[in-house]
C-alpha cells in the first residue's frame, strides 16, 4: 500500500477516457462504480469540454455483485451502441471491476456488434493514467490501421505525415498541433492525420499512409509509433520541438527525413534569442530554477531556462517513471540529482530544500510554490482550468518559443524594474515587499491565515483557487543549528539589493557553518563576500 | 401524501460521486478527524478532483492506495495497513480520531476494515480508530456522511439526562447562530454530531431529542433511536418556513410556549423574508430540474417552489427516504413529477425535451447542458456552502438566481 495524498496521475482508465474524448467517432464502456463518473468533470469542467465525454459506465452496485454485473455490462454495451451509434467501440474495466472480473472483451464480442470491439487491459494497481492513455491509443491504431495502406509514390505530390500523442486533457495539445502544423506546411510537409485529437476511426485506419510519423508527446504517442514503425517500416521523427533549439533540430529531422528544404521553416524563427539577448535580460543569468512535470516537458523546459534563457538549473524531475532515464541524462548535464516520484511530499521537500528563484512545473509545484512564496509557472500536466487559455498558446514550435520566453520570464522581477525597485528600497514611499508593477497584487505574501482557517466556504470546484494561505512553516526546512545573524548584520545584509540578497544569506551561512561560528558578524559576512568573490 | 405524487424509478447508469465525497466537508468540520481511504488510484484521483483545490499541503485525508502485491495476499494488507497507519500517526500526532474509509476495492477483496479498526485502536491509545464505508457500491455522495455519523453514534457515551442533538454537518457559523436561537427559546443543553472536536462527542440516550439538520441521514438517525433518542420529524431548515417548522419541532418537543417561540423567530423570519424577496422578481414562475445527486433536492425543490415561485418539473433524488422526506413531499406543489434512481442518458432526453429555465447538477454534466442553453447550478455547492438557517436562506436563494442573473448581463451567447 502506498500512501498518497495528492496524485500527478490518475489511474489508466482516465488515460483511456483522454484518448476516446479525443476522438470523434469512438465510444468507451467503462465498467465501473458510480462514483467513477467523477471522471467526466475533468474534460467537462478543466477542459471547459460542451459535450460529455464519449464514455458510459455501467455504474453497478453491491447488490448486483455476484449476480448479475456481466448482464449489467452486456445491457450497458448493447444500449451505448443503439444510442451512440460509434464505429468503433473500446470496452474495459476500472479498479474495481477489475477484481470481480467479469471479460468485459469476451462480453462485448458475444454481442456481434457491427463496429470493431477493442477490449482495453488496464492494470490498475499497477500502471496510471499516461500509461493507459499510452496503452490505449496503441490499441485502437493495431485495431484499426489498414494492414495493406502504403504511402502513394511520392512523386508529384507532398510529403505526409502523422502527428501523434496529442490528447484530451493534455498540456495545451491544442495550440501544439496547431503550431507544427503549420510549421510543417511551411516546409511543404502536409500533416495526413493528428491523432487521437480529432480523429476518427477512419482516420487511424489511413495511418500507413504517411511517408513518417512524428511523436509529439511521447507518454501517448510512442508505444502507437513503434508499432507503426515495426508494422509501416515508417520512419519516426521523435524530436520533441519544445523551445528554439529543439525547433531548428526538429525542422532539420524532418528536412532530412523527408528530404525537404528546411530554409522557409527556419526563416520563421522566433523571438527568443533576441529577447534574451536584449540587455533587460541580463538580470536573468543564473536565476535558480527547479523544474518538475512529465519527462518530456521537464527535460524540454530544463534546456530552454538553461540553454536559451541562461537560468541555472538546480533541480529536474519527473512523475512518470516512463521518462526516468531522459531525466537522469538531462540531469547529469545540470550536475543536479534527478527526482523520479510521484510522492506530492517529497517534491515539495525537495524544492524547499533547492531554495529556487523560480519553479517550473505542474500544477501541484503551483501550489507548492505558492506555500514557499517562490513564482512559479505551469509547464506540464497535470492542468487545471488556467491551463486551457482563450488566447492561442502553444508551447511546441517557434510561436511555442516566443511563449515559453514570456512563460518563463513573467513571474520574476524584470531587468530595468528589478534596479529600480533596489535603487530606491530605502525610500520612505517606497517598501521591500513591493513587487514589479507587471505583476499583481498575488504575489505579494498573502495575509496570514493557517489551514484552521478555512471555512467550509467555496472550496468546491475546479475553476481558479483563492489564494492558497501558507501551510504553518510545515515542509521547509530548517536545519537545527544555523549559525544566528547578529541584529547589525542582518541590518547590513538588508542594503544589499534584494535580488543578490538571497545568495548572500545562504554563502554567509554556508561559510559560518563550515567554520564552526555560532553567529554571524559584520566580519563574518564581509569575510563571506571576499571568500566567494575568487 | 406521498401516494398523490408520481414517482418514477430509474435503474440505469447513474452520473453521481460516491461517498467518499464527504471527506472534503466532514475533514473541515471535525478538526482533529484524519480519514484514510483505503481504495485504489482512481478514489486517491476522485478526491482530489472532487476537492478541486489543493490548499493544504498535508490535508487531513489521504488514501492508502492498494497495489498488485497486496492483492496477493490478504495478510499482508492488513500488515501493510497497520504500517501505513503507524507511520501516518506518527507524523501527525495531533490526530485523535482515525476513521478508515472504506472503498469499492477494499469491499470487493473483503478486506475487513472494523477489525483493522479494533485491531488500531487497541495498538494506536491516543486515537480513536472508526471505520465505515463511503464505496460507490455501497453509497453515494452524501450518503458518506450518514455512513460516517452512523460509525460515531455507538462511541457516545450514555446518559439519562435531556438534551437537544442537531444531527448533520454543518458549517460553524450556521450551527453556532442555532445555538443561539435555541438558547434564546430556552433549551438548555443541545449537542451537535458531529462534533468539531473527537473529545466533544455528545452524550445520548432516552431523554435525547434528535433533529436531523439534512435529509440523507437514515442509517444515523436509525443509530440513534437504538440508543433510544428520539427524532423530531419536521421540514429541513431551508428557507423562512422550513427554519421555523424544524426550530418548532425542537420548541415543541421541550413544550415551549407558542407566544414565545413566534416572538423569538420573528426577527430571523423577517431577515429572511427580506433576502429572499430580492430573488423573487427573477425566479418566480421560471422551471426548474433536479439531477438525482445530494438527496437535497426534495426539500430545495420545497422551498424554491413554495417561496420563490419558481416550478419544480423534475425533482430527481438518488434515493427517496419517504418517511424522513414526509413533510418535505407533502409540501411540494400537486403533481410534482418526483424521480428516484437514474438513467442518465434518458434524464438528458426528458431535460432537452422539458428545456427548463435552471437545471440542477452534477459537475460533469454543467458544460454540456450550458451549451444546450439550459443554465445551471452545481448541485456540489449546496452542500459546501452555508445555505441552513434563516440568515442563509437569501443566499441560498441567489444560489439559484446567479446563473440566470448572469445571463441577462451577458451580451454574447455561445448558441447564436
Ligand atoms: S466509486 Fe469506488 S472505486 Fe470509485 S472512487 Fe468511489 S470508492 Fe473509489
Ligand atoms: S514591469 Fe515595467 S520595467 Fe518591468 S518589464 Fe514591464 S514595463 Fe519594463
Amino acid at each position: 500500500m502506498q500512501l498518497t495524498v495528492w496524485t500527478y496521475e490518475g489511474p489508466p482508465h482516465v488515460g483511456a477516457m483522454r484518448v476516446a474524448t479525443a476522438m470523434k467517432d469512438v465510444h468507451f464502456v467503462l465498467h465501473a462504480p458510480q462514483g467513477d463518473t467523477y471522471a467526466d468533470l475533468l474534460f467537462t469542467m478543466i477542459e471547459r469540454r460542451d459535450h460529455r465525454p464519449p464514455v458510459t459506465y455501467t455504474t453497478f452496485q453491491a447488490r448486483d455483485l455476484g449476480t448479475d454485473t456481466a448482464l449489467l455490462l452486456q445491457d450497458a454495451i448493447r444500449d451505448a451502441y443503439d444510442r451512440f451509434q460509434p464505429q468503433a467501440l473500446l470496452v474495459g474495466a476500472s479498479c474495481t471491476a477489475e477484481l470481480i472480473q467479469d471479460d468485459p472483451g469476451g462480453v462485448a464480442k458475444a454481442l456481434g456488434l457491427p463496429v470493431p470491439v477493442i477490449p482495453l487491459e488496464l492494470p490498475s494497481y499497477q500502471r496510471k493514467e499516461g500509461w493507459g492513455a499510452a496503452e490505449t491509443f496503441y490499441a485502437l491504431v493495431r485495431a484499426l490501421a489498414d494492414p495493406a495502406a502504403t504511402p502513394a509514390p511520392r512523386e508529384g505530390r507532398r510529403p505526409r505525415v502523422n502527428l501523434l500523442g496529442a490528447t484530451a486533457l493534455g498540456f495545451r495539445h491544442r495550440d501544439d498541433v496547431v503550431e507544427v502544423t503549420r510549421l510543417l506546411g511551411l516546409m511543404g510537409v502536409d500533416v495526413a492525420v493528428t491523432a487521437p485529437l480529432g480523429a476518427s476511426s477512419a482516420d487511424l485506419a489511413r495511418l500507413g499512409e504517411a511517408d513518417a510519423n512524428i511523436v509529439l508527446y511521447p507518454e501517448t504517442g510512442d508505444t502507437a509509433a513503434r508499432w507503426l514503425e515495426k508494422t509501416f517500416r515508417t520512419p519516426t521523427i521523435r524530436t520533441v520541438p519544445i523551445g528554439h533549439g529543439a525547433t531548428v533540430e526538429f525542422v532539420h529531422e524532418v528536412a532530412t527525413v523527408l528530404g525537404v528544404d528546411p530554409a522557409p521553416a527556419l526563416a520563421a524563427g522566433s523571438r527568443l534569442p533576441w529577447y534574451s539577448a536584449s540587455v533587460d535580460s541580463t538580470y536573468l543569468t543564473g536565476k535558480r530554477v527547479f523544474v518538475f512535470g512529465d519527462a518530456t516537458h521537464a527535460v524540454a523546459m530544463a534546456r530552454v531556462a538553461a540553454d536559451e534563457i541562461g537560468f541555472e538549473v538546480v533541480g529536474l524531475g519527473a512523475y512518470n517513471r516512463e521518462g526516468a532515464r531522459e531525466v537522469r541524462a538531462a540531469a547529469a548535464k545540470y550536475n543536479v540529482e534527478p527526482l523520479i516520484t510521484d510522492d506530492y511530499l517529497a517534491v515539495e521537500a525537495a524544492i524547499a530544500a533547492a531554495s529556487p528563484e523560480l519553479v517550473l512545473g505542474s500544477q501541484m509545484e503551483r501550489h507548492i510554490a505558492k506555500r514557499l512564496r517562490i513564482p512559479c509557472a505551469v509547464i506540464s500536466a497535470p492542468v487545471h482550468v488556467q491551463d486551457f487559455p482563450a488566447r492561442y498558446s502553444p508551447v511546441m514550435g517557434f510561436e511555442g518559443a516566443n511563449v515559453l520566453f514570456d512563460t518563463l520570464v513573467h513571474p520574476l522581477t524584470m531587468g530595468l524594474e528589478e534596479h529600480l525597485l533596489a535603487m530606491f528600497r530605502d525610500d520612505f514611499e517606497f517598501h521591500d515587499g513591493a513587487a514589479a508593477s507587471h505583476l499583481g497584487a498575488s504575489t505579494l505574501p498573502p495575509a496570514g491565515g493557517v489551514e484552521g482557517g478555512d471555512r467550509r466556504g467555496k472550496a468546491s470546484s475546479p475553476t481558479p483557487p483563492p489564494p492558497a494561505p501558507p501551510a504553518s512553516g510545515r515542509g521547509v526546512a530548517v536545519a537545527a543549528n544555523d549559525p544566528a545573524w547578529t541584529t547589525e548584520a542582518e541590518k547590513e545584509l538588508g542594503k544589499i539589493p534584494f535580488f543578490v540578497r538571497g545568495k548572500a544569506r545562504r554563502n554567509t551561512e554556508k561559510f559560518a557553518a563550515e567554520r564552526g561560528l555560532a553567529a554571524i558578524d559584520l566580519d563574518t559576512l564581509y569575510e563571506a563576500k571576499s571568500h566567494y568573490a575568487r | 401524501m406521498t401516494a398523490m405524487l408520481p414517482v418514477l424509478r430509474e435503474r440505469g447508469q447513474r452520473e453521481v460521486f460516491c461517498g467518499l465525497t464527504g471527506i472534503v466537508w466532514l475533514h473541515r468540520k471535525i478538526q482533529d478527524a484524519f480519514f484514510l481511504v483505503v481504495g485504489s488510484r482512481t478514489c486517491a484521483h476522485l478526491l482530489q478532483s472532487a476537492a478541486g483545490v489543493m490548499i493544504f499541503a498535508e490535508p487531513r485525508f489521504a488514501t492508502a492506495i492498494i497495489e498488485e502485491r497486496d492483492l496477493a495476499g490478504l495478510a499482508d494488507a492488513n500488515a501493510e495497513l497497520d504500517s501505513v497507519v503507524d507511520r501516518l500517526l506518527a507524523r501527525r500526532p495531533e490526530i485523535k480520531l482515525l476513521f478508515l474509509v472504506g472503498s469499492c476495492p477494499s469491499e470487493v477483496i473483503k478486506l475487513d476494515l472494523s477489525r483493522a479498526a479494533a485491531r488500531l485502536d487497541a495498538r494506536h491509545p491516543a486515537t480513536r480508530v472508526l471505520n465505515y464505508s463511503g464505496s460507490g457500491i455501497e453509497t453515494t455522495f452524501t450518503q458518506g456522511e450518514d455512513a460516517c455519523l452512523a460509525a460515531l453514534v455507538p462511541q457516545m457515551g450514555a446518559t439519562d439526562a435531556a438534551s437537544l442533538l442537531v444531527v448533520g454537518a454543518l458549517p460553524d457559523v450556521v450551527e453556532d447562530q442555532f445555538r443561539r436561537t435555541f438558547a434564546e427559546l430556552g433549551i438548555p443543553t443541545v449537542f451537535a454530531l458531529p462534533p468539531r472536536r473527537a473529545a466533544d462527542l455528545p452524550p445520548v440516550g432516552p431523554n435525547t431529542r434528535f433533529l436531523l439538520a439534512q435529509p440523507f441521514l437514515g442509517d444515523t438517525a436509525a443509530a440513534l433511536a437504538d440508543r433510544g433518542a428520539v427524532h423530531l420529524p419536521a421540514l429541513f431548515p431551508f428557507g423562512v418556513e422550513g427554519t421555523t417548522a424544524w426550530l418548532r419541532a425542537a420548541a415543541a418537543a421541550f413544550e415551549l410556549d407558542e407566544a414565545h417561540f413566534a416572538r423569538v423567530v420573528a426577527p430571523g423570519r423577517e431577515r429572511a423574508a427580506r433576502a429572499i424577496a430580492r430573488h423573487r422578481d427573477r425566479l418566480a414562475g421560471k422551471r426548474i430540474f433536479f439531477f438525482p445527486d445530494s438527496q437535497l433536492e426534495v426539500p430545495l425543490a420545497r422551498f424554491l417552489a413554495a417561496e420563490l415561485g419558481m416550478v419544480p418539473v423534475e425533482v430527481g433524488t438518488p434515493y427517496l427516504h419517504r418517511a424522513h422526506l414526509a413533510h418535505e413531499l407533502a409540501a411540494l406543489p400537486a403533481g410534482t413529477q418526483i424521480s428516484e434512481g437514474q438513467d442518465v442518458d434518458r434524464q438528458l432526453d426528458r431535460v432537452k425535451a422539458a428545456r427548463p429555465d435552471l437545471a440542477v447538477c452534477g459537475l460533469g454534466l454543467a458544460n454540456p447542458l450550458e451549451r444546450l442553453g439550459i443554465a445551471t447550478k452545481w448541485s456540489i455547492e449546496l452542500v459546501f456552502t452555508p445555505v441552513h438557517g434563516f440568515d442563509q436562506a437569501g443566499d441560498l436563494a441567489e444560489l439559484f438566481a446567479r446563473p440566470l442573473a448572469r445571463r441577462d448581463r451577458l451580451t454574447v451567447s455561445p448558441c447564436s
